[in-house]
């Protein structure tokens, strides 16, 4: 009985996005297919149907060339991520532990943070040409940031009547670092690797529309030099795709390191 | 009616050893008094009651024995030696139970002894020990955000006794839990403390759970904080609220805490 109303309950709940993303390629392919048969108002090639765009995946597939250049981004965005996920959390966890380098270092991220990523980028040429190298360190910078500040926040607002317990149990600044502070930032920690890796994807396409010669920012302005509306629209729907994979994926890892909180929530 | 009552707050440990002594200890934050001159001897294993309303420096006076503050004059001794900071033969309850959310019960208990590096297996026995002491067994593998106020606060208790502590500081530890859950936890820490014999420096502003409690209540005073009498009830234990003994004292703490209500004007 139980189970069956969770089956239901799943289903209900997996409906409304089904149904959502129905309704968008639904009036998708009404616009596409009404402006060339019944209502012509755009040039037809500005706009593909949905199949069109599939049609150009599978082409790219076929031709290998998806998949080259879903690796070759995937692979700068998980090394950039990495770098900045290192960097990030132990920086983080030095300033938020150490009072004197927050004071030092802080004013410089409050003035770097509000510059766009992305105005870097030409520096970022510049200094590391226009190899793999710019590519890595242009993600690395930009997902430094939310990492760095949410661990920061994370480490600095434990809660101090948990830091009072543990020292009246006997904790020693080791143990309370290990056994408390960390624990009790996690859920930061890991809302900003969350943030990170977002912002990995989100700048990747920029740094390949600029200086590469694969990835999937290569991909759609190549397809716009060849004037390939379908292939365009294509990588942009394989990114999104990906976005949304890694997401989930994040989400259920995170839900699991979590468990206390998930289980707190039901 | 029989209630021992001196305004010299250093007598009457009797023959028991002194285990708190609190000598000359002022607490002062900017230009507030908290806490004026406080003398004041505990002995050793006993249950004493820091009754006043908010603002009499109860609260700062069990902070500054936690180690968590520092007196601005004076000094406390425990066990002969002067407190300098929080330390493990001090445990403390918290009003607000301060659990670790990401602990369950069981690991919560098993805190100390993991601080103290026992073996796994060690640190496991001594927190089931304790938790079904406390009426949690059962409950080992739940974390506080699945526990009720009342389990949540007995968890607290098992986390602090677990580690063995000579004294136990609590901090009004009842006070946010619902009437009836306060009277059940009542009983059941009048039990623990029969069995286990720490030293209890207990926190409330409630007048009935200090004499349902307490063999030693320190009625503390206003502008600024200080001891204003201490009254040890007389009445064996368990105590029945509605003995004649037990409302007595009830209205003679009752007209001393307002007084000192009264002191602070309109609240």
């Amino acid at each position: 009985m139980s189970t069956q109303t969770g089956l239901k309950a799943r289903l209900v709940a997996m409906g409304a996005p089904t149904l959502s993303i129905l309704i968008f390629l639904g009036l998708w392919l009404a616009v596409s297919l009404g402006n060339r048969t019944v209502l012509p108002v755009f040039n037809p090639v500005l706009l593909p149907t949905p199949m069109e765009v599939v049609q150009s995946g599978i082409d790219a597939v076929r031709s290998g060339d998806l998949q080259r250049d879903i690796l070759a981004s995937l692979s700068r965005v998980f090394q950039g991520f990495i770098l900045a996920a290192i960097a990030g959390v132990f920086m983080g966890v030095a300033v938020g532990t150490w009072r004197p380098l927050e004071r030092l270092v802080e004013p410089m991220i409050e003035i770097l943070r509000p510059i766009p990523p992305l105005a870097f980028l030409p520096m970022m040429v510049l200094w590391f040409g226009i190899g793999e190298m710019s590519k890595i360190a242009f993600i690395t910078y930009a997902a430094f940031f939310p990492i760095f500040t949410t661990t920061l926040e994370g480490i600095k607002y434990v809660d101090p009547l948990l830091i009072r317990a543990a020292s009246s149990l006997g904790a020693s600044r080791a143990d309370m670092f290990r056994h408390v502070v960390l624990p009790a930032a996690l859920p930061a920690i890991i809302t900003g690797l969350r943030l990170g890796f977002g912002l990995s994807f989100f700048v990747i396409v920029a740094a390949e529309f600029i200086a590469a010669d694969s990835g999937l920012g290569y991909l759609i302005n190549d397809a716009r030099t060849f004037f390939m509306v379908s292939q365009m629209l294509m990588g942009a729907a394989v990114i999104g795709i990906i976005g949304f994979t890694f997401n989930v994926a994040l989400r259920a890892l995170e839900a699991r390191l979590l468990r206390w909180r998930s289980v707190a929530r039901a | 009616m029989d209630i021992a009552s001196t305004a010299d707050p250093v007598a009457a440990t009797g023959d028991r050893l002194t285990k708190i002594s609190i000598q000359g200890v002022g607490k002062v934050f900017g230009d507030n008094i908290a806490l004026a001159k406080v003398d004041l001897d505990l002995a050793e294993n006993s249950f004493t009651c820091l009754l006043g309303p908010s603002g009499c420096g109860k609260s700062t006076l069990l902070n500054m024995i936690a180690g968590f503050a520092k007196p601005s004059s004076g000094q406390i001794l425990v066990d002969g030696k002067p407190v300098t900071g929080p330390g493990a033969d001090r445990g403390v309850v918290f009003q607000e139970y301060a659990l670790f959310p990401w602990r369950t019960a069981l690991e919560n208990v098993a805190f100390g002894p993991m601080l103290k590096r026992r073996g796994r297996a060690e640190q496991r026995e001594i927190a089931m020990h304790h938790l079904a002491k406390v009426g949690l067994a059962g409950h080992e593998h739940k974390y506080p955000g699945n526990l009720s106020g009342g389990m949540k606060q007995r968890v607290a208790i098992a986390r602090a006794l677990a580690n063995d502590p000579t004294v136990l500081l609590m901090d009004e530890p009842f006070g946010a839990l619902d009437a009836q859950t306060r009277e059940v936890l009542q009983e059941e820490m009048l039990r623990i403390w029969e069995q286990d014999r720490k030293t209890v420096v207990f926190v409330t502003h409630s007048i009935s759970e200090a004499i349902f409690l307490a063999d030693r209540i320190v009625v503390m005073g206003t502008r600024p904080g200080s001891v204003k009498e201490i009254v040890d009830p007389d009445l064996p234990h368990p105590r029945e609220r509605t003995e004649r003994e037990f409302i007595a004292l009830e209205r003679h703490l009752k007209h001393l805490v307002r007084a000192e209500v009264q002191k602070l004007g309109v609240i």
